[in-house]
Order: structure tokens, then C-alpha cells, then sequence
């Protein structure tokens, strides 16, 4: 097996491994938030549904933290398996937010286990709450740390190269690149509302299953609240994201936009396929595209033909960009009109279909995150660190990816699966109904 | 102290942690599905769940931390091990993945079969095998540059007594470690049959495990004489960790303070882990990578050590809640207490 091989397998296993682990490590990052605002307004409210939404969540939480765990052990190490070079050169200038990383994970580790076998030590909920503040701030601290990493990626800085040697480091400047306010941002705004709409979906699959309880109905519409304000902050995120792409990234832009010749007041493709080279049956939405990049209609745009052509991502991104996009319009949207018709008493978001939309949420929230990544990740191509070393020089000289490509697969087929199983048992063996009647009985009990 | 030496040291206070606590969590998966064969299981499992439970992740994380620092501080050992241990590493991280997600499984989601839990505490055995190769790479002799690259060796890997001796070790380790930290805790939680048939085992895998060590220092002298020289000049930390091992199998034997045996005990793997440490220095990778060559810059060594400093600062508090609310919980411990859900 050749050098171009080991490339190409170390970018499918690696793109294979993100893919899975970001299901878990995005659910991971937001549901600590959800599970903590159930339980401040439990307590705010005296409602005992609410802390017990606090704790089916945390139920599930932990399934989806040993796989975040594991998978993200396994990308951990993959970094240095299978891009030694790149850890090599990068380990000098990104160590830190890595390393900082690690303790974001640990702080949240410990005081989940505390959380999880303490349920009922306290008589003071608010003690329960305060546990569940490091779990929160823990899980999305890891996210900002390693998504800082990421921007570096794209858009390194913080060191200076003299005769192929690093030299004048700094950690602190490489951190702060300006990839990373964006990026940090989007990440962690996309997580909470991925998470508020994943939860969104059991909620209306319960009601739809025939469940009336109001434990469901307090769940959806505190969820979709929760949703629709995330998904509003996502996409003004992500606006703001596509101006730094035009201003620090313009070829990532282009690709993602089918944006060819450099003009001023350049249209937005919207959808469309492209047919050697043309774009066909695509929305042109005119001036649109400055406006995103720079605020203004007549503003100039760089295009592709500013690049040689082995420095231009590969065109497909469009379409991962359309997706993403359009799923958060569709989902912000969606929670929007059931926020007005809880308000305004309309029937038809009681209605079976209605609720059949909701429960696609969570599933499109997890897709577009996928997406998003794919975009932003192919969009790099050809760097590894963007401007500094290609992907094809950073691989391993490994014979044996391909094998290691198969046994990871497996791996992750197991854990899917696995997860999914003990994720249904877990909850259709203890129903709502059975659990808030348990712990009557409980309380009752201890009364006597 | 130069910043290389304060940074391996940092490194080494994590690998020594995750072996501890590692040793406990693999030990306790074999000696539970152990139980399970020999239909002893009803004495052991509840001993070893209230110990896991709480546990299980932050076990993990030492590891974690073990090799995003050694890359933060010594960005080459990507290129030398990153390249070398794809096929090794990869098993175990496969290893370790179905070990805990299972953990997690089985306790949470109540998946519960005597066949996963048999494999459960097999795959605790595999990955101290596993991970133990990067010690046997370590020594020299397995790797060879090829276009200057590192390159894996697997037949004279496989074919090496020393590669075999240092699994075996780290096995007879493993076994012996958690024998003798959950013979503390079941004493604890006043389980008289745990602690005795746990005592059992520890008497039992003791003396394997100071045999298999004191085989690796002979196994070293044909294969690294340069190592086995250094190892020789410290045979003080040698003797004391042979006391410590003394002293700790006579209060187990005796069944008395079996605290003390377990610290003595972690006293003695401190000591010989040092002296192994000290000796193969200034090596990472015999004969082509030491900490002085493979050393991250000035700057990002301080920061580093910044932010090690300040995670601490956070940590240390937080383990010690964790310990205080569970292990060190009288009535947790002794399964008085049931508060999850």
C-alpha cells in the first residue's frame, strides 16, 4: 500500500470516527444545559415534573457520554495514529487548548458521577442543582477547547516559521485566532439546540405514542422554547461566520457558494447541481451573497479563479452547506409556529402530523451538525493547517489503515446499535406514569 | 529542575495514576466475571459495583490526560509512537471503547448477561497487554528507520522474551493491585466473605507479581544493557519497594490494617516505577528519542505547566468530594445508602 493510500484510508477513518463521535459529543455538550435548566425551573416552579425530566434526561445522558467518551478517546488518539506529522509540527503551538481540554472533561467526569449517585441524598433540590453546574460548564468548556483547536486549523497563527523550524510561539495568540470566536460560537449554540430538539422529539413521540401526560407537554414546550431561541442565535451565528470565511477564508466561501469569478455585488446560489462545470436549476437570489460576506449589496466577493486550482476545496461542499442551512431555517421555523400556537390555541400543532414534524427534529438538528462539519472540514481541503502543511504530507507511512479502517467500523456499528437498544429499554421499561407513581409510593412510605 | 524533567515528572504522576487506578477497574472486571464462573458471584459483585459506579469515567480521563500531555510536551513522540503503534494502540482503544460503553450499558441501561460479563472482564486482561507494548517499544530494539521513518517490527516483537515478560507483568500487576485495594474496600464495607476470598487472591497473585518484575530487570541485561546498568545503580528503590511488598502481604496474611497494606503497596510500585523511570532516562524511545531532543518550546512548556498548576487547583477538590461522598462514605460503602434512581 502506497503513501496515497494510507492518505486516503487516514482521512475516511478519521472523517468516520468525527462523524460518530460528534453525535454523541454534541448531544454531550448541550444536554448538561437542558438538564440544568429543568431542574432550576423545577425548583423555581416547585414542579416535581421538572426535576424528574432533570433526571430521565440524566438517565440517558450517561449512554451517550460513554459512547462521547470512548469514541472520543478513540479520536484522540487517532490524531497522533494516523497524522503523526501534523501532531508533530501542531503539538508545539496547540498543545494548550488540548491539554485544557482534558481538565474541562475531568471537572465534568467527577461531578456527574456525583450527580448521578446522589439523587436523593439532599433534602435541599438546590444542592443537586449546584452539582449540576460543573457537568454543564465542564461539557461545554471541553467543546470551546477543542473546537479552539479546530479553528487553529483553519486558521493558524501564533508561531513563525524560519527555515521549516517553529519559532517565536505563542499559545495564547495561537488560541485566539480568528477563526475562533465564530467557530467556538456556532459550536456551542448548535449544540444546545441540536439538544433541545433531540429532546424535543421524545417528548412529541411520547404524545404521539398515546401518552397525554403532562410530564410530555411541559417537556415539548419547555424544549422547543429552548430551540427556537438557539436556533435564532445559531443562524445569526453562522451569518457572522460566513463573513469571516469572506475575509479570512475566501476559497472555503467560494467552493461553498459555487462563487467562480471574484465580482462585486454577487448573487447567492441557492441549491442547483452542477453540470460540468455549469450551475443548473439553482435559485439566484441577486446581490444576496455581498450582503452575507460583507453588509453590503455592491460589495466585491474573491472567487475561485483567485486559486490555483490545487489549492480550491472540492465543489461538493455546496450541497452540505444548502443542507445545513436550510434544516436550521426549517427547524427554526417549525418551534417558532408551535411557540405561537400554544400561545394563540391553534389545533392543528396538536394534530398527528404535526407532532410526526416535531419528532423529525432531533433527527435533522443531528444531520445538519453533520453536515456542518463535513463543510467545514472538506472546505479546508487541501490543508491540514491551512496554508502551512497538506493533508498528504501530515498521514502516517502506516501499511495497516485499511485493517484498522474495517475494525473501527465494527466498533462503531456495535456501539450505534448498542446505544440505541439500551437507550429504548432504558425508557420504555420505566414509563413516566410508572416512575412519578413509584415515587408517590416512596414518599408515602416514608411518611408513615 | 529544567523544564524537561518537570514535564516528564508531570507525565509520570499521571501514567503512575492510571496504572493504579486502572489496575483496580480491570482487576475488578476479572475478579467479577472470575466470580461469575466459579459461582461465587452473589460475594463479590455488589462489593465491586458500589466501587465502579461513581468511578468508571474518571478512570479514563488519566489516560486521556497521560497522552495529550506526553504530545503537548513532547510533540515528537507523535512521529516516533504515532507512527509505530497504529496497529497496538488501535487495539486497545477498540478494547477499552467496548469496555466502557458496556460499563455503562450494563449498569444504566440493564443489559445484563453472564456472557458480557465474562468478556467484560477478559477485555480487562487484553488491554494492559495491549498498552504494555509501548513499554517493551520503549526499551529499544523493535524499531528501525526506514526513509526516516519509524518503522514497527512485529515479528521481533512477538518473537522477544522481554515483550512476553513485560505482559505478564503487567498482568500479574493488574491482578495483584486490585486484589489488594478491593480487600481494603470490601473490609470496609464490612463484607467479611468479599474481603476473604479478595485476601485469597492476593495472597495468591503476590508473589507472581514480584517474580515477573524481578524477571524484567534479568530480561534487561541482554537486552539493553545501558538500561540494566542504570537499574543496577538503583537497587536502593529496588530494596525499599521490596520491603514495602513485604510488609504489605504480611498485614494482608495477617488480617490487619489492611489500609496500610494497600498504601504499602502502592508504596512499592511508586518506588520501583521511579527507579524504572530514572533508569531509562534520558530515553523516550531507546536509542532514537530523549526528552531533551523531542522537547516542545520555552513558551508553550510554561504555559503548559500554567495550566497544569490551575487545573489542579480545580481538580484536587473535586476528587476529593468524589472520595469523601463515596469511597471514604461509611455508609455509602457499606451499601446503607442507595440515592440513585
Amino acid at each position: 500500500m502506497g503513501n496515497e493510500d494510507s492518505v486516503l484510508l487516514s482521512r475516511i477513518l478519521t472523517e468516520l470516527t468525527l462523524s460518530f463521535h460528534i453525535i454523541y459529543a454534541t448531544i454531550g455538550v448541550g444536554i448538561p444545559l437542558m438538564i440544568m435548566i429543568a431542574q432550576w425551573v423545577g425548583i423555581k416552579k416547585q414542579d416535581e415534573h421538572y426535576i424528574l425530566l432533570a433526571r430521565r434526561w440524566t438517565r440517558g445522558f450517561v449512554i451517550s457520554v460513554a459512547v462521547g467518551v470512548v469514541t472520543g478517546t478513540a479520536i484522540g488518539l487517532q490524531l497522533s495514529l494516523l497524522w503523526p506529522h501534523f501532531m508533530e509540527l501542531a503539538g508545539n503551538v496547540i498543545a494548550l487548548p488540548l491539554f485544557m481540554e482534558t481538565f474541562a472533561f475531568f471537572f465534568e467526569a467527577i461531578f456527574l458521577g456525583i450527580y448521578i449517585y446522589t439523587w436523593d441524598r439532599f433534602e435541599n433540590q438546590k444542592k443537586h442543582l449546584l452539582l449540576l453546574i460543573p457537568v454543564a460548564i465542564g461539557a461545554s468548556f471541553s467543546a470551546v477547547f477543542i473546537t479552539i483547536v479546530n479553528a487553529f486549523m483553519n486558521a493558524p497563527q501564533g508561531f513563525d516559521i524560519v527555515g521549516g523550524q517553529l519559532v517565536n510561539v505563542s499559545p495564547i495568540v495561537a488560541m485566539f485566532n480568528p477563526a475562533m470566536p465564530t467557530k467556538v460560537a456556532h459550536v456551542l449554540v448548535t449544540a444546545y439546540m441540536t439538544s433541545a430538539f433531540v429532546l424535543a422529539s421524545i417528548g412529541a413521540s411520547r404524545l404521539l405514542k398515546g401518552s397525554d401526560h403532562l410530564y410530555h407537554k411541559k417537556a415539548l414546550f419547555l424544549t422547543l422554547k429552548l430551540g427556537f431561541v438557539f436556533s435564532v442565535a445559531s443562524a445569526l451565528i453562522g451569518d457572522f461566520s460566513g463573513k469571516y470565511l469572506a475575509e479570512y477564508q475566501p476559497e472555503k466561501l467560494a467552493a461553498a457558494e459555487w462563487h467562480f469569478e471574484t465580482e462585486e455585488g454577487a448573487p447567492l446560489i441557492l441549491f442547483g447541481v452542477l453540470d460540468n462545470g455549469k450551475v443548473k436549476y439553482a435559485i439566484k437570489v441577486p446581490y444576496a451573497l455581498s450582503i452575507l460576506a460583507r453588509d453590503l449589496p455592491k460589495a466585491e466577493v474573491i472567487g475561485l479563479d483567485q486559486f490555483p486550482k490545487d489549492e480550491v476545496p472540492p465543489l461538493y461542499i455546496h450541497y452540505l452547506f444548502d443542507a445545513m442551512v436550510t434544516i436550521g431555517m426549517v427547524l427554526t421555523g417549525l418551534s417558532l409556529i408551535y411557540l405561537l400556537g400554544t400561545w394563540l390555541r391553534w389545533q392543528f400543532i396538536f394534530s398527528k402530523w404535526f407532532r410526526w414534524l416535531l419528532i423529525l427534529g432531533g433527527p435533522l438538528s443531528v444531520l445538519a451538525i453533520e453536515t456542518g462539519w463535513w463543510l467545514d472540514e472538506v472546505g479546508r481541503q487541501p490543508w491540514i493547517l491551512r496554508g502551512i502543511m497538506r493533508t498528504k504530507e501530515a498521514a502516517t507511512s502506516s501499511g495497516q489503515v485499511d485493517l484498522m479502517l474495517l475494525l473501527f467500523a465494527g466498533l462503531y456499528l456495535i456501539l450505534g446499535i448498542g446505544s440505541v437498544v439500551v437507550l429504548l429499554r432504558m425508557f420504555r421499561k420505566n414509563t413516566v406514569e410508572q416512575e412519578l407513581a413509584d415515587r408517590a409510593s416512596l414518599k408515602a412510605g416514608e411518611q408513615v | 529542575m529544567t523544564l524537561e524533567i518537570l514535564g516528564i515528572t508531570v507525565l509520570g504522576m499521571f501514567l503512575f495514576g492510571y496504572i493504579i487506578v486502572a489496575s483496580i477497574d480491570f482487576g475488578a472486571g476479572f475478579f467479577n466475571a472470575f466470580s461469575t464462573v466459579t459461582g461465587k458471584q452473589h460475594i463479590l459483585t455488589k462489593v465491586i459495583q458500589r466501587y465502579l459506579s461513581p468511578v468508571w469515567e474518571v478512570t479514563n480521563v488519566f489516560l486521556v490526560f497521560f497522552f495529550v500531555g506526553i504530545v503537548g510536551f513532547f510533540p515528537k513522540t507523535a512521529f516516533y509512537y504515532g507512527s509505530t503503534l497504529l496497529v497496538p494502540a488501535s487495539i486497545a482503544i477498540v478494547l477499552l471503547a467496548i469496555r466502557g460503553s458496556y460499563y455503562a450499558f450494563s449498569t444504566y441501561g440493564g443489559l445484563k448477561h453472564k456472557r458480557y460479563t465474562i468478556l467484560y472482564g477478559l477485555t480487562g486482561l487484553f488491554i494492559p497487554a495491549s498498552l504494555s507494548i509501548v513499554l517493551t517499544i520503549s526499551e529499544g530494539g523493535f524499531v528501525r528507520m526506514e526513509e526516516a521513518r519509524p518503522v514497527l517490527d512485529y515479528w521481533s516483537l512477538f518473537t522477544s522474551p522481554l515483550s512476553w515478560s513485560i505482559v505478564v507483568l503487567s498482568l500479574t500487576a493488574v491482578l495483584y493491585i486490585s486484589a489488594v485495594f478491593l480487600t481494603w474496600y470490601a473490609h470496609k464495607a464490612k463484607d467479611g466473605e468479599a474481603t476473604n476470598l479478595l485476601r485469597k487472591y492476593a495472597l495468591i497473585w503476590a508473589g507472581p507479581a514480584i517474580i515477573t518484575a524481578a524477571g524484567i530487570i534479568v530480561e534487561m541485561r541482554t537486552h539493553n544493557p545501558e538500561h540494566y546498568k542504570g537499574l543496577i545503580s538503583l537497587w536502593w528503590l529496588f530494596a525499599l519497594s521490596v520491603i514495602f511488598f513485604a510488609g504489605s502481604v504480611y498485614f494482608i496474611w495477617k488480617r490487619q490494617a489492611y489500609g496500610l497494606a494497600f498504601w504499602l503497596m502502592v508504596g512499592q510500585f511508586t518506588s520501583a516505577f521511579l527507579a524504572y523511570g530514572m533508569s531509562h532516562y534520558p530515553y523516550l524511545m531507546y536509542p532514537y528519542l530523549t526528552i531533551y531532543d523531542s522537547f516542545t518550546n520555552e513558551s508553550m512548556a510554561i504555559a503548559l505547566v500554567i495550566a497544569f498548576v490551575a487545573g489542579l487547583g480545580l481538580l484536587l477538590p473535586s476528587l476529593y468530594l468524589l472520595l469523601k461522598l463515596f469511597l471514604f462514605n461509611k455508609e455509602y460503602v457499606q451499601g446503607k445508602r442507595d440515592d440513585h434512581a
